[in-house]
Order: C-alpha cells, then sequence, then structure tokens
C-alpha cells in the first residue's frame, strides 16, 4: 500500500463519520489534559522527596523524621524582607539535628547558625532563586545566571547585609573591611553601610604639601615605579604608570612643594657617622625608644619585625633628608600636626645617634645613583595633569589641588550589581564574585584605559574584599532598620587643659583608647584613676617599665619631666574614674595578717592565679597577665576588689576571665595583693 | 530492514567505544610527561590545616617525591585530586629541583574533613599514592577558632610566636592542645562545656584552667567544643570519619 494510501486510511478510521472524529477529539483533548499533571508529576522535587523517604527508612530516627517530614511544595514566606523560599522543599532535612551523619546534599542537616531558618529564610545569606522548585533553576548553573548560589568563601557577606559591627565568628568580612578601609579603596569609592553611614579609610595618607623637604625626585620615581620594592607592606598600589609619567610626576610633586617651616631650625641638623659603633649606639637607642612597636624593620631572614602603625623602616635611609629626619625625630607635628607619631622629646645627642642609625638603613638598588635631569615646565605640566587623571589627591594632600568628589564609582549596592551591566574581561567566569575578585587582582585586564591601581593582595585578602564588597547590596538598604545591627558610635572624646595638651603631644590616643577614642595596641585606660596608685603613675610616666614580660609592644619613654609627669597624674587621678566603686572607700578595706594568709591560699591552689601571673619571681612563671610582685604600690584595693568580681565591666576585652567571685575570697586575695609592695616608690616632686 | 538494523546497532557501538575511549583518556592520559620516576610519596608540609567551608588554605601543601634510597627526585609528576569540591592548583605538575610539588588547596562548601589523594607514576607503569587529610570550619567551628584565638591558645598551644609566647611550660598541669584528639575525643561534649565553664575543678582537674561560664556565652561555650571536635587528630570518631563527597 501507498503512503498516500495508508493516510486516507488512517483518515478514515479516526475522521471518518462526525462521532468518530468527536471520538478522536475527546481522546486528544483528554490526552492534553494528562500532560499537565504529568508534568508535575515529574518534577525535580517529588524524586527528591521520595529519595528521603527512602533515606530515613530503617533509620532509628525514622518515626520522629517521618513525624517532621511533610510532602509537597514547602515554603518560608517573609513579606517585610522579601523572602519567598521554597528550597526546603528539596532540603527536607535542614532542620534535623539527628541527621549529621548525612553528608550528601540535599539532605544534609544545616550546620549550626545564630539565626533560625523560619525567621531569615535561605537566600539572605545563599543567594540563589528562592521561588524555583526545579535545582537548575534555584542554584544557577549555567553561566551568566542573574542570582546564582554563593560560593560558601563568601558566605559571611551575608551577615555584612545587618552586622555593620564586626562579629567574633566572621573574621573573613570584618578582615575584607579592614582592608577597604586601609588599602585606602574609601577614599575613591564611595561605599555606604546599610544605615547610610559613609565608609572612611583608617590609613592616614601622608600629605605631599611639603614632599620635597623629605625626599628626592629619584625617591619619588622609584617609589610610583613600585611601592612594594621599597617597603613590602606599603599600602600604596602600584599605579602601572609608563617611565615618562613616572618621570613627569614626581617633577610635578617636587615643583608644587612649599618648604614645611618658615625659617630653618635652631638646631644644625646632626651630620650622620659612618661609624659602625655609633650605628650600634643608634640601633640601642631605637630598640630602648620601642619604635618597633609602631615601625617594622625586615631582618636579615626577609621577615619583618615590629608593628604596622607606622610605616616600615627597611630602607628609610634611601628616602629621607637628613634634614627632614632631625626635625621629624624633633617633634613630627612641625612637619605633619596630624601625625600618630609621639613627640618623643629627644635630647639632640639621642637625634643624632636615631638620624645615624636610620640614615644607615640604605639600598642602592631601589634608587639607582643615576641624578635625575632638572624638569623642564611641560613635563611638569603634564606632571600635574597626570595626578589629577589618576585622582591621587583622594588620598594625597596637594597645593593647588581639591580631593575630587565621587572620583571612582560608588560600590554601595556591588553585591548586587545585575551582570547585565558588568562587562567581563576575557577568562573571567561570568559572576560577580568572579568579576570583583578579577577586578580587585588585575584591573587593567579589563581595559588598558582603566585608572584603578594594582594592588598585589595574596588570595585570602582577595577573597575577603570580595567578601565584605558582596554584601554591599541593594537588598541591604531595604532591610527594615531593627534588623540592622549598628555600629559603634565613635567617639570624639579629648581632654582638655595643660593635661590634654601634654597627652596630644605624646599621641596617648595613638595606642590606647579612653572614653571609647583611640588605638587598640596598649591597655584601655578609661577608668585608670580608679586603678592605680597617684605615686606609681607618676613614676611609670617618667620611666615606664614593663609590666608584661612576654610582651615585644611596650610603652616608650616619652623624657617627660617631673612638672609634666604631675600634670598628667592630676588629670588622669581625677578625671579617669569609675562611676560605680560607691561604698568601697579604700579607708574601710583594713586588712589584717590573717586575710593576707588566706588571700595567699587561695590565689595559688584555689584560683591558681600564678597561672597567668608572677607575685614570687623565684618560682612563678605564667605571663600571660601582667607581673604583680609590686601590685601593692601599683594597683587600688577598690580596684582589685571589683576586679575579682568581674573584670570585664572595668575593662571589656580584658583577658582576665570572669571570676564572679564570692566577697570573702574577693576580699582576702586583695588583702594579699596588696600586700605585694616591693621596694619603696620615691613619689617625684610636685610643683 | 535488518541491514538497517545492523547499521544502528554497529553506529551505537562506535559512539559507546568512542564516548568510553574519550573518558579514559580524559582520566587517565598525563598532562604532563614525567622526567623521572620515584617510589614514595611523602607529604612536607600543609597537612591537618584548617580554614573556613570554600576557602584557601593559608599554607600551601608540599609533598615531595622519593626514589628507592629516599632520595628526592625532580622532575616526577605529582596528581592531586580531592573529592566534595575541594581542589587543588595546579592539579598536577613536576617536582622541582628538591623533589618537592607545591600546591594551594582550596576547601569545599561544607564544614568537615576532606581527603586530598595525592599520586605519582613509577617506572613500572604504576601508582604510588598518599592521603592528605584537611578540615574546613562552618560558622561555629569558625566562631570557636576565633575564640580559641582570643582566650585558649596562650595556654593550649605550645607553639610560640613573635606576638604571642606560649605560655603553656609555666603551668604545673599541662594543657592539652585542641588538635589531641587522643585525649580530647573520648571526653564527652558535656565534660567539655563543664570544663569551660567551671574550670579543670569542675570534673577533679587542675585550678590552673579558670572557668569561663560567665564570660563566655552558651553558643560561644558550644562553638569552642565544636572547634576542637573539628581539629581533632585522630579525628573525633562519634560518627566515623566522613568524607566530604560531592
Amino acid at each position: 500500500m501507498s503512503v498516500r494510501g495508508r493516510i486516507a486510511a488512517a483518515k478514515a478510521f479516526l475522521f471518518g463519520d462526525s462521532a468518530r472524529a468527536f471520538g478522536t477529539l475527546s481522546l486528544a483533548l483528554l490526552a492534553l489534559l494528562t500532560v499537565v499533571p504529568a508534568r508535575d508529576y515529574f518534577r525535580d522535587w517529588r524524586g527528591v522527596q521520595k529519595q528521603y523517604l527512602q533515606l530515613i527508612h530503617g533509620r532509628n530516627d525514622a518515626p520522629a523524621l517521618t513525624r517532621h517530614f511533610q510532602g509537597g511544595v514547602q515554603q518560608i514566606w517573609l513579606p517585610e524582607i522579601g523572602v519567598v523560599d521554597r528550597c526546603t522543599t528539596c532540603h527536607v532535612g535542614l532542620k534535623e539535628s539527628t541527621l549529621t551523619d548525612v553528608r550528601t546534599q540535599p539532605f544534609r542537616p544545616h550546620p549550626p547558625v545564630p539565626h533560625s531558618l523560619t525567621e531569615f529564610g535561605c537566600v539572605l545569606c545563599h543567594r540563589g532563586q528562592g521561588t524555583a522548585t526545579s535545582v537548575a533553576d534555584a542554584h544557577n548553573s549555567s553561566s551568566s545566571w542573574e542570582e546564582p548560589i554563593l560560593p560558601a568563601r563568601y558566605l559571611e557577606s551575608g551577615c555584612g547585609q545587618c552586622h555593620i559591627q564586626p562579629l567574633t565568628g566572621t573574621p573573613k568580612l570584618n578582615q575584607g573591611r579592614e582592608l577597604l578601609a586601609r588599602y585606602g579603596c574609601v577614599r575613591c569609592h564611595t561605599m555606604r553601610a546599610p544605615d547610610g553611614t559613609k565608609r572612611t579609610g583608617t590609613d592616614e595618607p601622608p600629605s605631599l604639601e611639603h614632599i620635597a623637604d623629605k625626599t628626592s625626585r629619584e625617591w619619588i620615581a622609584a617609589w610610583l615605579r613600585d611601592p612594594q620594592a621599597y617597603a613590602g607592606s606599603a599600602t600604596m598600589p602600584n599605579f602601572q604608570l609608563k617611565d615618562d609619567e613616572i618621570r613627569d610626576i614626581a617633577a610635578f610633586l617636587i615643583a608644587q612643594s612649599q618648604p614645611y617651616r618658615s625659617q630653618k631650625a635652631s638646631e644644625p641638623a646632626p651630620v650622620p657617622s659612618q661609624d659602625d659603633a655609633v650605628i650600634q649606639q643608634g640601633a640601642s637607642l631605637y630598640g630602648e625608644s620601642f619604635c618597633a612597636s609602631c615601625h617594622a624593620v625586615q631582618n636579615a631572614a626577609g621577615l619583618l619585625v615590629g608593628g604596622n602603625l607606622g610605616p616600615e623602616l627597611t630602607r628609610v635611609g634611601s628616602k629621607v633628608k637628613i634634614d627632614w629626619l632631625a626635625d621629624w625625630l624633633r617633634n613630627p607635628a612641625i612637619y605633619d600636626p596630624a601625625s600618630a607619631m609621639p613627640h618623643y622629646r629627644f635630647d639632640a645627642k639621642q637625634i643624632g645617634l636615631l638620624v645615624t642609625f636610620l640614615s644607615s638603613k640604605t639600598d642602592s638598588d631601589f634608587t639607582g645613583t643615576a641624578k635625575a635631569a632638572a624638569a623642564e615646565p611641560k613635563q611638569i605640566e603634564r606632571g600635574r595633569i597626570l595626578v589629577i587623571e589618576r585622582g591621587c589627591a583622594s588620598c594625597h594632600a596637594i597645593n593647588g589641588l581639591k580631593a575630587p568628589e565621587d572620583f571612582a564609582p560608588e560600590l554601595t549596592e556591588v553585591g548586587s550589581r545585575p551582570l547585565s551591566r558588568i562587562l567581563f574581561a576575557p577568562g573571567v567566569p561570568n559572576t560577580l564574585p568572579d568579576y570583583i575578585a578579577a577586578r580587585i587582582r588585575d584591573p587593567r585586564s579589563f581595559g588598558d584605559t582603566l585608572k584603578m591601581p594594582r594592588f598585589s593582595l595574596p588570595q585570602p585578602q582577595v577573597d575577603a574584599i570580595v567578601t565584605a564588597l558582596l554584601a554591599q547590596t541593594a537588598r541591604a538598604e531595604t532591610l527594615p532598620a531593627s534588623m540592622r545591627i549598628p555600629a559603634r558610635k565613635p567617639s570624639d572624646y579629648r581632654p582638655a587643659g595643660r593635661a590634654g595638651k601634654l597627652m596630644d603631644e605624646m599621641r596617648c590616643f595613638s595606642c590606647h583608647i579612653i572614653n571609647g577614642r583611640g588605638g587598640t595596641m596598649a591597655p584601655e585606660l578609661t577608668y585608670e584613676g580608679t586603678s592605680v596608685q597617684r605615686a606609681w603613675l607618676v613614676n611609670f610616666l617618667k620611666n615606664p617599665n614593663t609590666l608584661r614580660p612576654a610582651l615585644i609592644r611596650r610603652m616608650p619613654r616619652f623624657n617627660v619631666t617631673d612638672a609634666e609627669a604631675n600634670t598628667l597624674a592630676d588629670y588622669i587621678m581625677t578625671a579617669w574614674q569609675t562611676p560605680d566603686f560607691e561604698g568601697d572607700a579604700s579607708d574601710d578595706l583594713r586588712f589584717t595578717a590573717a586575710d593576707v594568709q588566706s588571700g595567699r591560699e587561695l590565689f595559688y591552689n584555689k584560683y591558681a592565679c600564678q597561672s597567668c601571673h608572677i607575685i614570687d619571681q623565684s618560682k612563678d612563671k605564667g605571663y600571660v597577665g601582667p607581673t604583680l610582685t609590686q601590685v601593692g604600690s601599683r594597683l587600688t584595693a577598690p580596684w582589685i576588689l571589683h576586679w575579682l568580681r568581674n573584670a570585664q565591666t572595668l575593662r571589656p576585652g580584658s583577658l582576665e576571665p570572669v571570676w564572679n567571685m564570692n566577697d570573702a575570697d574577693a576580699r582576702s586575695i586583695t588583702a594579699f595583693l596588696m600586700a605585694q609592695k616591693g621596694a619603696p616608690v620615691k613619689e617625684a616632686a610636685r610643683k | 530492514m535488518k541491514r538497517t538494523g545492523m547499521r544502528a546497532s554497529f553506529l551505537v557501538l562506535c559512539a559507546a567505544l568512542l564516548t568510553i575511549s574519550a573518558c579514559t583518556r580524559h582520566s587517565g592520559a598525563p598532562g604532563v610527561t614525567p622526567r623521572a620516576f620515584g617510589t614514595a610519596l611523602v607529604s612536607v608540609s600543609g597537612e591537618k590545616q584548617f580554614a573556613g567551608v570554600g576557602s584557601q588554605l593559608e599554607q600551601p601543601l608540599v609533598l615531595q617525591v622519593n626514589d628507592a634510597k629516599g632520595v628526592a627526585v625532580a622532575g616526577a609528576v605529582v596528581r592531586l585530586s580531592a573529592a566534595g569540591g575541594a581542589f587543588a592548583t595546579p592539579r598536577e605538575g613536576l617536582t622541582g629541583p628538591d623533589g618537592q610539588f607545591t600546591a594551594t588547596i582550596t576547601l569545599g562548601g561544607a564544614g568537615g574533613h576532606y581527603q586530598i589523594v595525592a599520586s605519582s607514576p613509577t617506572a613500572s607503569g604504576q601508582q604510588i599514592f598518599m592521603r592528605v587529610d584537611e578540615s574546613a570550619l562552618g560558622y561555629q567551628e569558625m566562631l570557636g577558632a576565633k575564640l580559641n584565638e582570643i582566650h585558649c591558645i596562650r595556654c593550649h598551644d605550645p607553639e610560640s610566636t613573635a606576638e604571642r609566647v606560649s605560655n603553656m611550660d609555666n603551668l604545673t598541669a599541662k594543657p592539652h592542645a585542641f588538635t589531641d584528639g587522643a585525649v580530647l575525643n573520648p571526653m564527652s561534649a558535656a565534660d567539655l562545656t563543664s570544663i569551660i565553664s567551671h574550670g579543670g575543678v569542675a570534673v577533679n582537674k587542675s585550678a590552673e584552667m579558670p572557668p569561663y561560664g560567665s564570660m563566655l556565652t552558651k553558643q560561644e561555650i558550644a562553638a569552642l567544643v565544636a572547634f576542637l571536635r573539628a581539629v581533632a587528630d585522630p579525628p573525633y570518631l562519634a560518627q566515623g570519619v566522613n568524607y566530604a563527597s560531592n
């Protein structure tokens, strides 16, 4: 039979008469109608739920698990935060704490986190399409999917949408935010926290208004070529400039510079000695002055030793001019009134030694020996244009230039930037985190004309910055204000009067927190007046001896006079008092020998304080906390008493555990500690 | 009719063969050619680290290929594979002049143990294997890790750094390192919680361990216990060692 014949026969069979046609059409309609429920029947999640039931079948905890199980599409709906999450349709075991042995997805229980699924849903932290009910739609997988699941390494970004204040459990997010502030990112890019406050930098880019007095054109050129070659720890990025651009910028910076002092220093600048013995003396003074608490120097093994509050000094001799260095050591405020460096009050001999030591730290490989030829006006003008184009004034003060506003694109919502608005460089996977990471690692791969400099950061730091940037979402701004954990308000506490002026000169706030303001290197001093005895304080200010033998960061000696020490002590003893000590005046604490003896027992046996503190140099060894050999001449009795009850209320963040000690024990230990007088302290003459 | 059927089945067979051979080549053929062969793989450094889920481990994994005399072999091939979303960069390569191969390890997205399998071909065409354990910390374990750095590490870590001198040797009763699974694994979570909350005396141990029950919250103490379970070596065996898998 021919094909045509067959078709004709089939036609006759199906539509031969009206009854047949009606029957055929009805059957076709029925078939069509079954497609919809059938498609629904074969959805991903049904299979998954079946697998789950098989998985829990026969387990010991099956009855409870079966009771918790609810079939069908599940949904977490939280209209006020815009969450419609159906993830729990497949991720059935998320809330089952007994399933911890199950390690295959989608049935693993959710690891413990401080927030509940029912209050926060899933996509707020994990991203992905909450409303989807198929595996591919929910997680993404094809490239360029607008809302793919967030890779686990960036998970902490979810926390950052509400938590503006750092959290102990989110080290990566905290680190990323620190880096954004420390590497000057926020100086070019505006970034607002979800509550609208602008993120600010913690770096202090130096002013370039007097740069010609501090360093040479050759050094500026070498620095611009590769800042990390001068100091591996430098935060200045590499602007990837061409040689002639570097030459012109250096020429302009020198040309715009103005002298920082109207007349010459009264004392002549010291001449650095080439004598090794003098250099050694300078090195010793550098050590005694605890310069290393803030400044790092590379040791012979290439490791950085020292703090990072001030710049690294490994090659400082190649950088600074002798006159400038002597002036800086005399008083940093002469050159930079806002510097974090204290006024040390060194005498002329000490300045000479330090100048000798520091100027010996040179590296001829860095600057080379060639002198730069005199700059032409054309070069200077071109340098000025380059400085404006590159936005140098966003960070540095430069004569005649204003800091540009909104120099670089705002990043407040960079964490939710739509992929359709992103131009990917070749080789970069088409996801937002990969895009941000590539922009940080090598901005120029996105185009030669891009102005963004290159930051040489190791992968974990790039991950941290990406995490912090991914927390900058549009959603974070629309979340209800009640969900936000705001940042602590910065304090602008400034002590007044003569003492205040002295504290400013010695830059106490660079290291100590007092009334909410200051650095974190040294102990908080908000209640120091309640804590210590006046005679000890005066002595300590004049000659800071170390209280913690294991610490490498120590309080430097500022060479203060008796009168200055007394002024400071008067202020501290009066103003830095805790209001909570009513009824504990030290007169009421009269201790007997029996108190001291029982305190000793408690100290050594019941509370084992010698684990961290030393009373008897010959047998105690603990050095987590301060040495207590002379604590009876240092601290006040009420302070010790309260400290033993709860040190955290007196100095939040102290390592001292909260003992909640009963009154009798606390009183006895206080008696024992107050009996540790050490050698008598002679008070400096009061004026 | 019969001929078409035969042709079809032949085509299917060819396709199957092609697929199999393609797969085999994909998994078996080396991307780098060995210039030398060793007989043993040893780990130099980078084992038993921990990092947050999905993160790169801080220290690279350094492996060495040795010959039968225990001498390092340069130019031997090392391949690294891992399951559960963990991966090594690079995944394979030749050992350097010192006989060592260095790779960075990125952990998978779920908390728990990850096993990195290193292999190196021998002269006879066989493979030598070595397994390296790393752990990924979820939120709770990471919180514990950070609390450890603040409160515990000075006494519980025997290693000193310039910034932090260990206090362990100054104590009469030596604290246990948190990685000391042999001692800590048999202790129940309730006992550990009790020691952290009420001090060593809570279980008739040294008073040198102070009580932290008023300083840390219940959640924080649970996080510390979770952290020391996560880094225990040998691994905490409450549920058997489970390596992450896809």
